[in-house]
């Protein structure tokens, strides 16, 4: 298979295994999903997987991940598996709400959620059937599949994932954990999406983690669409622990009301692949956006932060910091993108890249990317890449401390500047101590979680 | 303590230090002037072992050890400090967990075990209270936006904290008025047990108003020229180093 043709050919099996299980998909879920398939269809038909040609793509070669035979993972556990007897969690630690997602499927809950009138969680499959009007109004509203094709692709296999609305001045009491799992005895291709609605003056804070509990090779292709009403305020995080043979795809599309304010944290630790695409609509006036990001590869692992900050209404403030550390022949990308639209004066809007490389075969692209068209705006953006500061190194060699525990302490302290900014104290110190780990080479990706970040 | 033995040093190729020759005992209290290019910090490196200083001819003998492939953590754990003409700031490491890795680290090489909170902290008090370094400052990171006052004040705080056998401290008067400068000199004075040894790195004879050395060293293009007793000291501030060159 040359280069050339690989992409065609990665799209066409992809299009035959859509085909081939049409029905079992659209018998599989509700009408509402099944709609916007013809859609996904036409869309991913003409835009295909992307590859480096592709721009925006440029540096992450998706198409090396994407071939090679992927099962469909078309209905909820067909093995029964009982996720209480392969993934065990002992360390009661984070006071969350958990629901499980088991390979793209909604599990279920952990435990009763004790939730405050109104409020919806539930799978989105469900939800698609039992609340259509919700559904209806923001299902693939944000997502756009002519966007990418990606998007195409996630809309055109959605089965399930997770589905929260919050209605009008309903707060939840506890942040809500999502643990994404998936098990597997042969390479899956799998398909999440979720959908988060937050009404006026709502309130939630959202925890995702993404665990493997097996060592196959697995692509996923993950959406999330939020949509964050007048004075709405929701504080998302998400910790990726992939292995080392996944890829994971995730685009995330936020759009924001009215005074609304959206933080994101996305840690990413392990993962063969891993992209991010952040959309954000800052629709109308005084919202809050800030995305941070922080990743840590070695080995052949890719890590790409894509965001596009959609300016389009004035007085609104968004701020971009990702960083990353980069070590043996790993390569990351950030590409950022502020897009300010003429009549978004008073707009702030700050993005920042720093990365630092370990070794002289890892490699960073960053492309920081302003487009501003109103004329009253403070804007900023920057990226360096470089190496640990030796002179930092020599000067705590000299208080004797030891080469590793010097460069631990630098690498630290550059991640810590996006950790500290985490809002909810018990997982920001499980973070801080899981990203310890990590720098020490302590946290290997296997098929027991050893993360014990789950009650 | 330190002996020093024709010691030749290069930085990238150039030959700076060209044969120095020093002998330190326990107890002795040596000042190093000298104007400036004249190799004083690129002694105070070769010491302390930095690595673009390459030694080409010579040895450093300390504790009766050769220095030669010893690295700065180990000399530091043997008892070497250095204080730094320019102390580096490490953003994001604050002071307080800076200095307990220092100090874990140099417990953990004597066999200690690391040393509880509460001990800490009382450390940490007293010698603050010695140098007189605002408590508040403890928090932040390691001499980011400090003053250059208050980075020489942390130099002498990680001395106090640190214990050494053998202090080497450059410039740390340099930049300081005279109240901030008597609090370093105190703490140098304080510091001194007839079992450790302080080198002085200083181009003015300021400081050694409060700390009376017991050598002093004129060190001047890569070499010592002059060594005597602290009545040098006077001698140099009132003639100039222009007087050394003369007389070399
Ligand atoms: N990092 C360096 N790279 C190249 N040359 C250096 C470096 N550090 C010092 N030098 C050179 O070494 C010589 C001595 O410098 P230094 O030891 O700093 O003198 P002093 O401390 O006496 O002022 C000077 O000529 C200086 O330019
Ligand atoms: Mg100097």
């Amino acid at each position: 298979m040359n280069l050339l043709t690989s992409d065609t050919v990665i799209k066409q099996q992809i299009i035959d295994q859509f085909e081939k299980h049409a029905d079992e998909l659209n018998k599989g879920s509700g009408s509402q999903i099944n709609r916007f398939r013809k859609q996904a269809l036409n869309d991913f038909n003409r835009l295909g997987i992307p590859t480096t040609k592709n721009e925006n793509y440029r540096y992450t070669p998706v198409d090396r991940f994407l071939h090679g035979n992927y099962d469909l993972e078309l209905l909820a556990n067909p093995f029964r598996i009982n996720l209480e007897d392969v993934f065990k969690c002992n360390i009661p630690e984070l006071d969350t709400d958990v629901l499980l997602i088991l390979n793209g499927f909604y599990y279920g809950s952990e435990r009763q959620l004790n939730l405050p009138d109104g409020v919806i969680i539930c799978s989105l499959n469900e939800a698609s059937q039992r609340y259509p009007d919700i559904f209806n109004a923001h299902y693939s509203k944000y997502a756009d599949t002519a966007t990418d094709g990606l998007v195409a692709m996630n809309t055109l296999f959605a089965r399930d994932g997770i589905f929260v609305y919050l209605p009008e001045d309903t707060e939840l009491n506890r942040p809500l954990q999502i643990i994404n799992l998936t098990y597997s005895f042969n390479n899956l291709r799998i398909t999440r999406r979720n959908l988060v609605v937050a009404g006026k003056n709502a309130k939630a804070g959202i925890v995702i983690c993404d665990h493997s509990l097996c060592e196959q090779s697995y692509h996923i292709n993950s959406l999330s669409e939020i949509c964050l009403g007048d004075h709405a305020h929701i504080d998302y995080a998400r910790i990726q622990n992939e292995n080392n043979l996944s890829a994971q795809i995730n685009n995330v599309f936020v759009n924001q009301q009215a005074n609304s304010h959206f933080n994101s944290h996305i840690i990413t630790l392990h993962a063969g692949l891993s992209r991010n695409n952040f959309y954000v609509k800052l629709r109308d006036p005084y919202c809050e956006c800030n995305l941070y990001g922080l990743f840590l590869c070695d080995g052949n692992q890719h890590v790409a932060n894509y965001t596009l900050m959609n300016h389009d209404s004035p007085n609104c403030l968004s701020n971009q910091l990702f960083k990353g550390i980069l070590d043996d022949e790993a390569t990351g990308t950030f590409n950022g993108k502020i897009f300010v639209r003429q009549d978004a004066q008073k707009t702030r809007a700050y993005q920042r890249n720093n990365n630092i490389l370990l070794s002289s075969s890892a490699k960073m692209n960053s492309k920081p990317h302003l487009e501003i068209y109103a004329d009253d705006v403070k804007c900023s953006h920057g990226a360096t890449t470089g190496q640990l500061d030796n002179e930092a190194l020599f000067y705590m060699r000299t208080r004797g401390i030891g080469v590793n525990e010097a460069r631990h302490l630098l690498m630290y302290a550059f991640a810590n500047e996006i950790v500290s900014e985490i809002s909810v104290d018990v997982l920001r110190e499980r973070i801080i101590e899981l990203i310890d780990k990590r720098l020490r080479g302590e946290l290997s990706r296997c098929n027991n979680c050893d993360i014990h970040c789950i009650p | 303590m330190l002996e020093i033995k024709n010691l030749h040093a290069s930085i990238e190729g150039k030959e700076i230090l060209k044969g120095i020759d020093l002998h330190v005992k326990a107890g002795e209290i040596h000042a190093i002037m000298g104007p400036n290019g004249s190799g004083k910090s690129t002694l105070a490196a070769a010491i302390a072992g930095r690595d673009i200083v390459e030694i080409t001819e010579g040895e450093i003998i300390y504790i009766g050890e050769n220095l030669k492939d010893m690295n700065p953590e180990e000399r530091a754990r043997k008892g070497l400090f250095l204080g730094f003409q320019y102390p580096v700031e490490i953003p994001g490491v604050s002071i307080v967990n800076f200095m307990k890795t220092a100090i874990n680290e140099n417990r953990k090489f004597k066999g200690l075990e690391p040393i509880s909170a509460s001990e800490f902290l009382k450390l940490m008090n007293e010698k603050q209270e010695l140098v007189g370094l605002h408590s508040k400052l403890t928090n932040r990171s390691v001499n980011e936006g400090f003053s250059g006052g208050e980075k020489k004040r942390n130099e002498i705080f990680q001395m106090a904290m640190l214990e050494p056998l053998l202090a080497i401290l450059d410039e740390t008067d340099s930049g300081l008025d005279i109240d901030a400068m008597k609090i370093v000199a105190n703490g140098v004075n304080k510091l001194k047990r007839s079992d450790n040894a302080t080198i002085l790195i200083t181009h003015y004879q300021r400081l050694l108003d409060f700390v009376i050395p017991d050598f002093v060293h004129v060190l001047y293009k890569g070499r010592i020229v002059k060594s005597s007793g602290k009545e040098l000291a006077l001698e140099l501030e009132e003639k100039g180093y222009e007087w050394i060159e003369e007389e070399v």
